[in-house]
């Protein structure tokens, strides 16, 4: 599903360059669920976001679904995100003045699905993180792990090829972490393929497959047996 | 890129961001508003100009005559030059060409008096051509015609004032009226839109004047309307050409300035309408300054409405908008705004113009008005700018990052 070889990425610090990533080789099979963990300046977010085409590669090569990605142009690469990958961010990222409902309609209306359809669909994806009662409510209206949810329930009505998770459990105390990780793991079960980034071993641990970055490299990449979040829900 | 969805989802956007609508709507509002008014004055300013010549004939010119003050041909210096019958003659003669018309005009004041009523008017003794000269409108009866001069007829024609202080409300034609000292029938009532003073004269035939006057045949005054169609170089040479021919007839010095005037209307117009017209170029710049400020003001609201949604753009990038979809939406929105809300500043610009009618007339602005098809264009550069002050900021935040835009906060 993804195919990274070789992966270099370095920031410009004015007259500095900052080495991020130093040559990742990494690949994902079709229905796992990857933590991606490492301390802060590890460029554990860094590779989600070249991952999740937010962010451009120096060096190396990286194949979605066996379309390598390169010299994208924006609009090129909105179409790409739009079609194989769904967001969850740490700080939500809901749009505030849209309702639930239309926060999760929203990459569909970039799909250029009709809007009957769409309100179906994001009630059906509503449904399944357990929030269509919530679908007119404000995501100020919404607790933490709601407002999650729903950017879940937005992450996969587009229904991506990949969902990518920048420390999703990050703002949330530890039970709605479980709650969430819960959701994670059943959209996992349905066979989506899941990167989480994340810096909590806990969270790590439920994950089906821990990839450790230290200094720009990976350190370690294990298979592990899933803990199940349900048991602490 | 006007599909029903995105008009749709621009709406949501508007109707729930009212400040920003509020604002921006609210600087192009202003700015017509302004525009329009500041420009309708200016026209109002020059209506005033022309209604201060408008109630006289404008292609005449007024002959008087004067004191000479070179000595020429073995005449002193210090002469008083006089016209006669002879003159109105000669120029019918020999500037035929030129003229429309001509009347001779000699005033003079006097008590006039009916029944119990009495009063002091001043009385001009004219020809039949005078009441297109002043532009006199007949109330009732008749102006005095050729027969009237040729038969020296105690008529007189008397103005719409006149008759109400003379004669109440009741029917002066026909009365006998005495004036300075001598009966005349009256045999019509004008109006005049020039103002009370106007309307206060007394009109007698010429020839008439000059019978009381000891039967001599001379003129106070020689008005003399060009015809039309010879334009303003028509009657500057017509001008040049009567006083070529007054101070030969006359025996005046041509390096004398003082023997004979002549006060061109036409010239005067022309000047008058000049001023009016720098007036309003001056009025029009202001008002193209309230527009710049205008384009300034919703450029800078662009800017700042850009930068507010920079975070929202990146989510919306994230989520799989292309720029142009991006850009659409900014600039469509925006242009609707401004729409929406340029006509209507527009309309209540005009409106206010057109309530305002006659109300400002004591600060010399009449009936303020502004023609449509200018209103309607400075609306629509304010809208074209506003979409172009809405593109820049619009293009650049479709240009940053995604991540870069999350990351604002």
């Amino acid at each position: 599903m993804i195919e990274i070889k070789d992966l270099h990425k370095s920031y410009k610090m004015g007259s500095n360059s900052l080495h991020v990533l130093k040559g990742i080789n990494f690949s994902v099979e079709e229905g796992e669920l990857v933590a991606i963990m490492g301390s802060s300046g590890s460029g554990k977010s860094t590779l989600l976001n070249i991952l999740g085409m937010l962010d451009v590669l120096d060096e190396g090569s990286y194949t979605l679904d066996g379309v390598p990605i390169k010299d994208l142009n924006e609009t090129k690469a909105a179409q790409y995100r739009n079609k194989f990958l769904g967001f969850v961010f740490q700080s939500f990222n809901l749009i505030n003045y849209k309702s639930a409902m239309e926060n999760v309609a929203l990459p569909l209306y970039y799909q250029k699905v009709g809007r009957k359809e769409r309100q179906e669909k994001a009630l059906k994806y509503l449904e399944q993180v357990g929030l269509r009662e919530w679908a007119d409510h404000l995501p100020s209206e919404l607790s933490g792990g709601q407002k999650q949810r729903v950017a879940i329930a937005r992450a996969m009505a587009a229904e991506p090829k990949v969902l990518l998770a920048d420390e999703p459990t990050g703002a949330l105390d530890s039970t709605t972490s479980y709650e969430v990780m819960d959701l994670i793991q059943k959209i996992n079960d349905a066979g989506n393929t899941i990167l989480i980034v994340t810096h909590e071993p806990d969270i790590a641990d439920m994950c089906k497959r821990i990839v450790h970055l230290k200094d720009g490299v990976i350190v370690e990449d294990k298979k592990i047996t899933q803990v199940r979040a349900s048991q602490y829900v | 890129m006007f599909s029903r969805d995105n008009w749709k989802e621009i709406f949501e956007t508007i109707h729930k961001n009212k400040l920003r609508t509020f604002l921006s709507g609210f600087t192009v509002a202003l700015g017509i508003l302004i525009f329009v008014v500041l420009f309708g004055m200016g026209n109002g300013l020059v209506n005033t100009f022309n209604e201060f010549f408008g109630d006289d004939a404008t292609n005449v010119l007024y002959v008087f005559p004067g004191r000479t003050t070179i000595p020429y041909k073995g005449y002193k210096s210090n002469r008083v030059i006089e016209f006669d019958n002879s003159d109105l003659a000669d120029i019918n003669k020999n500037l035929a060409m030129f003229v429309e018309y001509t009347t001779p005009r000699i005033s003079r004041g006097g008590l006039v008096k009916y029944k119990n009523e009495s009063n002091n008017y001043t009385t001009r003794a004219v020809g039949p051509s005078h009441q297109y000269a002043e532009k006199t409108i007949m109330m009732k009866g008749r102006f005095i015609n050729e027969k009237d001069i040729k038969n020296k007829t105690k008529y007189v024609v008397i103005g719409r004032l006149v008759e109400k202080d003379l004669f109440g409300n009741n029917n002066a034609i026909g009365e006998y009226i005495d004036v300075a000292g001598s009966a005349f029938m009256v045999i019509g009532v004008f109006q005049d839109d020039g103002g009370d003073n106007e309307e206060r004269l007394i009109y007698m035939p010429y020839t008439t004047r000059q019978l009381i006057e000891k039967n001599n045949d001379k003129i106070d005054q020689i008005i003399v309307a060009f015809k039309p169609e010879i334009g303003y170089a028509g009657a500057m040479a017509l001008d040049l050409s009567l006083t070529r021919f007054f101070k030969e007839k006359k025996y005046i010095s041509p390096d004398d300035q003082n023997g004979v005037f002549i006060r061109n209307v036409a010239d005067q117009l022309k000047q008058n309408q000049q001023f009016a017209r720098v007036l309003q170029i001056i009025v029009g710049f202001v008002a193209f300054g309230t527009i710049i400020a205008g384009i300034i003001g919703i450029s800078n609201i662009m800017v700042f409405v850009v930068k507010e949604r920079t975070k929202e753009l990146g989510i919306r990038k994230a989520l799989g908008a292309t720029p142009k979809s991006v850009i659409g939406s900014i600039l469509l929105e925006s242009v609707f705004i401004t729409t929406i809300s340029g006509f209507f500043g527009m309309l209540l610009g005009v409106f206010i113009l057109n309530s305002l009618g006659e109300k400002l007339k004591d600060y010399f602005i009449t009936n303020p008005y502004i023609d449509l098809t200018m209103a309607i264009s400075a609306t629509l550069v304010l809208i074209l700018f506003g979409a172009i002050a809405g593109y820049i900021p619009a293009k650049r935040a479709a240009d940053i990052k995604p991540i870069e835009a999350l990351r604002d906060e």
